[in-house]
Formats: C-alpha cells, structure tokens, sequence
C-alpha cells in the first residue's frame, strides 16, 4: 500500500534529532511536527519571522499578529523568538536550519527539484522555496511518486521550471525512500506491501536498488 | 526638538507627494503587519502606473488587492501571489507585469537597498527562471547570481507603537518585511496603533530607529485574518 500522508510525516519524523532546527513547508511537511518522536526537542521555523513555533491558538488566543508562513493563526512555543523577514532568510540561507521539508511536483537525478509553476497554469510564485532548496543542506522532499496517470515524477531531467539546481538529496514519495548520489536514485526503502518493481516501473529515472530494500515499518 | 516630530495628522499628509509612475516598498506578509489604511489612502487618491514592492499583493477587496480594482498597479514585485483572483485576471490579460522574487532575495532586496548596498550575490535562484539575464560568479564552489538591491520613491510600513521621532516597535510576526521596508523609501511613512512620547519605548527595543522614518501617523486597523486556525 502507498503510504498515506499521516505515514509520510510519521516517516520524516525519525529524521528528526533532538536539538534541531526544522522548517517545514506548507501540505504533508506541515503534518510533520504531528509526529516528533518521544524525548526529541525540535524548533520549528517559519520564514515569515517566527523560530519555535508552537500549536494552533485556542478561540481566547487567536491574535491577527500571530501567523505562520501558511498564513495560519499560530502561537509561539516557550523559547521562541521573532525577528524580521531579512532575519528569518539569513537563518535559512545562512545554512543554520538543520532540516527542511517540502514538496515538490518534480525532482531529478541531478538533484533538481520544480515546486512552484506549471507553465500555463495558474502562476502564484515561489514563496521562500527558493531560499530554502538553495541554503539548507538537509533537505527532505515529500511528494507522490507518480501523477494520477501514472506518469512518474523522479525523472531524468525535470520538465517544469526548476525551484532549485542540484540541491535535493533525499525524497520521500508515498512509495519509496530515495536518496540522489551522483546522477542516480538510489532505492533505500519501500513502502509496506509496495514491491521493488513497481517503484522501479514508476521512475523515469536512473536508480540504482540494491538487492535488499527494507520496508518501512509503522 | 521639534524638527524631529515625524507626527502627522491626516492620510492625506502621510501621502502627500505620491505620484503616478512611483515606486512604493509596502511591508506585510499575507494581510499580517500591512499599512492598510495607507493602502487605503492611495486608492483614495487614485495614483495611477504604481510599482509596489511587497511579498504579496493583498487579497481582493482588502490590502493591496484594493489598487488593482481601480488599475493602479504596472508592476508587482512579490514571492507570491496566489490569493487573488482579479490579480491573476490582470496578469493572464496583460495589464499587469509581475517579477516573482523568492523571498528571501527580495527581504534582501529591500535590506541592501535601504543599506546602500547596490548588487548582492545569493545561491538562490540560480539554475531557475528567477536567474536568466543575471550574471553568475562561483564563491566557494557554489553558482551564485547577481541580484539588484531595491528602493522606493515611498515606504509604506504598519508598526505597532512608535514615538514623535520616529522610532518604531513592531508587533509579534506582524514585524515580517516592515522594517526591511522602512529603510529602504526616499519618504517612510509608517502607521501605527499607538504614538508614544519620546523616551516611553526602550532604546534598546526599537527595531526600527527615526532616522529611516520621515511620517508617523495614528491609525485604526481592521487586521483581518486570513487562516483563522484553532485548536480544540
């Protein structure tokens, strides 16, 4: 079975150590901070100025002032500090925040990665994407590992245009873990019940699978 | 001291000397910390072929997405612009040019502007759309794209309390691109919830100092929110 959006994030998580910074993006990423493992501290980030993001405000705490980078109603956690935009980026780009996720419509074997425009579609902008694919060096990308047709998204080459050249090392589809080494995927574990020829049939791309490919366990 | 009273006492003030074809840097992210009433104000006043430097444009009917009901705006610069419908319509029809910044080039674009820093390099973007025509140099074995600092004829900028001279506190994540902003207009209007005396704000907790700052004015603020989450 494809892993669902809960056992992405579930999945994720035990990438997480005690002691990181972590921002995380809008739709599954955001799911993430569900599912920090027992006895780990982790402090989210969030571009808009905000370091230690805490849960969703009661009624009484709703405060206009108050939003994440998805525009949500938020509250700082104990310890968190707030700063300005040029801030937020100079932790981001300045290579301080130890884990970033987000997702991504394609990446490559080159480690590119395409985010933020279909052409011909509805064009809304990058948001800080850009800023974090080029200045994290730990980066997860979560994404479906083929469209509803069956069109693969790990491709050779991107289609779309690119949120990011050369940057993605680790991706994590509802199907498969996958790392990017030197111009190829790399099969590092599978999803319950998903078998190693169907990930293989789903990639466009060069990816190496070793002869044992672990499932992932929930 | 009274050359330093930035106080004034009308939207038309804050504004005055506004004209078609300027450049306007606006801070606030989403609908959080923007100069509403200042937007307001130039809707008022009808200036025509407005550049607006802000990461977003508002939503419609309320922010920014207030100027583009009367056509205000040639060109936005923003990182994202997806809450708005009528601007998405001006964009397909060509009556609208919009520079997709990643945001954190464009908080830099706004800091070294109001620096005097002309030009800075930055990995982001490079290899995407946001690169082509820009020049490329290697630092440190990474590509690296030459981006141009950004000013503005005017600054618009929502704080929380500010004192006669100019000195300005920002409110929780209502801070975000305002005090980038405010250094980087020929003329920083900023409007705020409270004017202190001189002395009541402490020295040490400003974020932005007077000397960016040329008008201060008292508003009222609707603050709409636009993800209104809760937990149970």
């Amino acid at each position: 079975m494809a892993l669902t959006r809960e056992q992405i994030a579930i999945r994720v998580a035990r990438e997480l150590k005690d002691g990181y910074y972590v921002n995380l993006g809008i739709g599954i990423p955001t799911l993430v901070a569900n599912y920090v493992p027992e006895g780990i501290d982790v402090m989210l980030q969030s571009e808009n100025g905000l370091l230690g993001m805490g849960p969703f405000p009661t009624e009484d705490e709703i405060d206009a002032d108050m939003i994440n980078a998805g525009k949500q109603t938020v509250t700082a956690a104990t310890g968190a500090s707030i700063f300005s935009s040029a801030e937020s980026f100079a932790m981001i780009r300045g290579g301080h925040v130890d884990l970033t996720v987000l997702g991504a419509f394609e990446v490559d074997i080159e480690g590119n990665i395409a985010s933020y425009m279909i052409p011909g579609k509805l064009i809304k902008g990058m948001g800080g994407a850009m800023d974090l694919v080029a200045g994290a060096d730990n980066i997860i990308v979560t994404m479906t590992h083929a469209s509803k047709h069956g069109e693969s998204k790990l491709l050779t080459k991107c289609t779309l245009p690119l949120t990011g050249a050369g940057c993605i090392k680790k991706v994590l589809t509802d199907l498969a873990f996958i790392e990017i080494e030197n111009g190829t995927f790399i099969l590092k574990e599978r999803a319950p019940g998903v078998s190693v020829e169907e990930i293989v049939s789903k990639t466009e791309g060069k990816m190496i699978v070793p002869d044992h490919v672990p499932e992932m366990v929930f | 001291m009274a050359g330093f009273n930035k106080v004034v006492n009308s939207y038309e003030e804050a504004m005055a000397g506004l004209e078609d074809g300027m450049t306007v840097v606006a801070g606030g992210f989403g609908l959080c910390g923007i100069p509403e009433n200042l937007i307001n104000q130039i809707k008022t006043m009808g200036t025509k072929d407005l550049t607006i430097v802000s990461n977003n444009c508002g939503v419609d009917g309320f922010g920014l997405g207030v100027l583009l009901e009367d056509r205000q705006v040639k060109k936005m610069v923003s990182s994202y612009v997806g809450e708005n419908a009528l601007f998405m319509q001006q964009l397909l029809a060509g009556e609208l040019e919009v520079v997709l910044t990643p945001q954190g080039t464009l908080a830099e674009k706004m800091r070294a502007g109001g620096a005097g820093i002309p030009a800075f390099f930055t990995a982001t973007g490079y290899g995407t759309p946001v690169a082509e025509g820009k020049e490329v140099r290697e630092f440190n074995g990474r590509k690296c794209i030459l981006e141009e600092s950004i000013t503005g004829d005017f600054a618009i900028v929502k704080g929380w309390k500010a004192d006669r001279y100019g000195n300005v506190i920002y409110r929780h994540t209502a801070q975000n691109f305002n005090p980038m902003a405010a250094t980087a207009g020929k003329i920083t209007v900023v409007e705020v919830e409270e004017i202190v005396e001189p002395g009541e704000l402490d020295p040490a907790h400003i974020h932005t100092p007077g000397i960016y700052v040329n008008r201060v004015i008292l508003g009222t603020f609707e603050k709409r929110i636009e993800q209104r989450t809760v937990r149970k």
